[in-house]
């Protein structure tokens, strides 16, 4: 099968992809999704607070993700369903599978890669203890609620208190379950402020900040779980231990690209963000392949992934249509309490706005950009930046002239 | 005085409103909207309930108030729709449920029926 423009993934950040690519004129366009639906992550997510920046209203998961799928409908864009890509090769070869075709191959001009992210799994947190049933990562139980309709449990700890905890925390306390705390290892929440307001303190939800799950009691199903206060290194003061009795244990404790695919591309990730790197249209080092959504970084909001995915669409579309423009090359790099920014590479002199994610909570401080030969040419105040906030800033056309490289950093004042 | 989290939108907005009744005085919020937020916290707070129910085919269709109902009722609200069984087909924007604490309950997921 010949393919203009083949997307894999029919999340928000895939559907997006392929209206604006649409949009730009490309026709010929294929989005595979493994789920029997479009959508992805928001069909389960049911809470609301989704489209403020692009609808101006505040929607729920599914109703965000419905204006999409309306949309792929209405353009008659082509979507196979149940179908799972294994494969992708460097020539933008992919092999996909579902019940119908068998295993098949698409020659595509070019790919988006909108694959999405999936949780940090326990056995990536050591602790120790027996493995009884009643643990769950908060997507995975948010998915038994939502979706399936079934109670993981009736007394609950969350450890990490990312944005999912949260959501259910309040998901659980609301059709009956009592929540007995959220444990965050670091000092400070990796959730969004409002969350921790309308999520834990409407129901007196107790945050215990520097506080982790130290052991796992219980061998068939969780009887409880000890948890204790942490050291500035992080490490369990034991004076400290405290044991809850609990049915169930859900962790929020981050989120991981996924990106198996685009390493069979033979594409190399970013250490820090475990996505590609891209440039301003979101292309990764290999041309005709771009990125985007929460498998090139996780967002906090689906509002961004829609305006990254548009991006990487309008990009793929003037790939496609030999119209990308190219006049220099800068690499972005950052001083490590920046950790990262999006696009890593700029290859246009034009307006761009670059997405960045701070190392830890600052305050009053500035971000500044300085060229190669160390020169202020941005600089920007901040009254405070965190963590679970991604940050963005323009940087007008003017600033990308003599320079292969910016660095962003985080100064005091 | 009191401190307040804004939860209109994410940029979670630090409040503190000064006064009492009728005569607030608000600072700290980012927005007009920041302000009916902290009055309404201090007044009658109010929240969107979003849950689910199930359907009679099996499946489960997520719902949501129309309008905000007061805070305290909000685990009273989702029990109420926990006694419902959805008809399908349902679209987003159907009423599964009338006059709960002032509003209606609505659809916001499109179930086929079997």
């Amino acid at each position: 099968m010949e393919k203009e423009l083949v997307i894999i993934g029919g999340g928000p950040a895939g559907m997006s992809a392929a209206i604006k690519a649409y949009e730009c004129g490309i026709k010929d366009i294929l989005i595979i999704e493994r789920d029997a639906c479009l959508g992805g992550i928001l069909n389960q997510c049911i809470h609301n607070g989704f489209g403020l920046h692009k609808f101006k209203e505040e929607l729920t998961g599914p109703e965000y993700a419905y204006r999409y799928e309306k949309r792929v409908k209405e353009l008659n864009i082509e979507v196979k369903l149940n179908t799972m890509v294994i494969d992708i090769s460097e020539d933008k070869t992919i092999c996909a599978t579902n019940e119908e075709d068998g295993i098949f191959f698409i020659n595509a001009k070019a790919i988006i890669l909108a694959m999405g992210c999936r949780e940090r799994p326990k056995g990536a947190l050591n602790i120790p203890g027996d493995r009884p049933s009643g643990i769950f990562s908060a997507g995975c139980a948010q998915k038994f609620v939502n979706i399936e309709g079934y109670m993981p449990g009736k007394n609950v700890v969350i450890l990490g208190s990312g944005d999912i905890g949260l959501i259910m925390a309040r998901r659980m306390t609301l059709e009956g379950a009592k929540v007995h705390a959220v444990c965050e290892l670091m000092p400070y929440s990796g959730g969004l402020a409002r969350n921790i307001e309308q999520c834990l303190n409407d129901f007196n939800i107790p945050l215990k900040l520097s506080h982790t799950v130290v052991k796992i009691h219980g061998k068939e199903r969780l009887e409880g779980v000890t948890i204790a206060k942490v050291d500035k290194n992080r490490k369990p003061i034991m004076e400290t231990k405290e044991y809850i009795p609990c049915d169930t244990l859900l962790l929020s404790v981050g989120l991981i690209p996924e990106n198996e695919l685009t390493k069979k591309a033979n594409i190399l990730l970013n250490r820090i963000t475990n996505g590609a790197n891209v440039d301003q249209n979101r292309q990764t080092e290999k041309e005709g392949i771009f990125a985007c959504g929460n498998v090139l970084h996780v967002h906090d909001l689906v509002d961004f992934v829609s305006e990254e995915a548009e991006i990487a669409g309008e990009g793929a579309a003037n790939y496609i249509n030999n119209n990308i423009l190219k006049d220099t090359e800068i690499n972005l790099e950052t001083d490590g309490k920046i950790r990262y920014t999006v696009p890593q590479k700029i290859t246009l002199k034009k307006d761009v706005k670059v997405y960045f994610r701070v190392l830890d909570i600052y305050k009053n401080v500035k971000i500044n950009v300085y060229n190669n030969k160390n020169e202020l040419v941005f600089s920007k105040p901040k009254a405070k930046c965190a963590p679970g906030e991604m940050e963005c800033v323009i940087l007008k056309k003017e600033m990308l002239s003599d320079t292969d490289a910016l660095k962003f950093s985080i100064v005091e004042g | 005085m009191k401190k307040l989290t804004c939860i209109v939108c994410p940029l979670g907005c630090e409040i503190s409103v000064y006064g009492e009744k009728d005569n607030f005085n608000v600072t700290g919020n980012g927005c007009i909207r920041g302000k009916e937020y902290a009055i309404g916290e201090m007044t009658n707070p109010v929240r969107c309930v979003t849950t689910s129910a199930k359907c009679d085919n099996g499946k489960i269709v997520s719902v949501k108030t129309q309008n905000p109902i007061p805070k305290q009722n909000c685990k009273e609200c989702v029990e109420f729709i926990n006694k419902v069984t959805v008809k399908t087909p349902v679209k987003i924007g159907d009423i599964i449920l009338e006059n709960v604490f002032g509003t209606n309950i609505i659809a916001t997921k499109n179930i086929q029926g079997e």
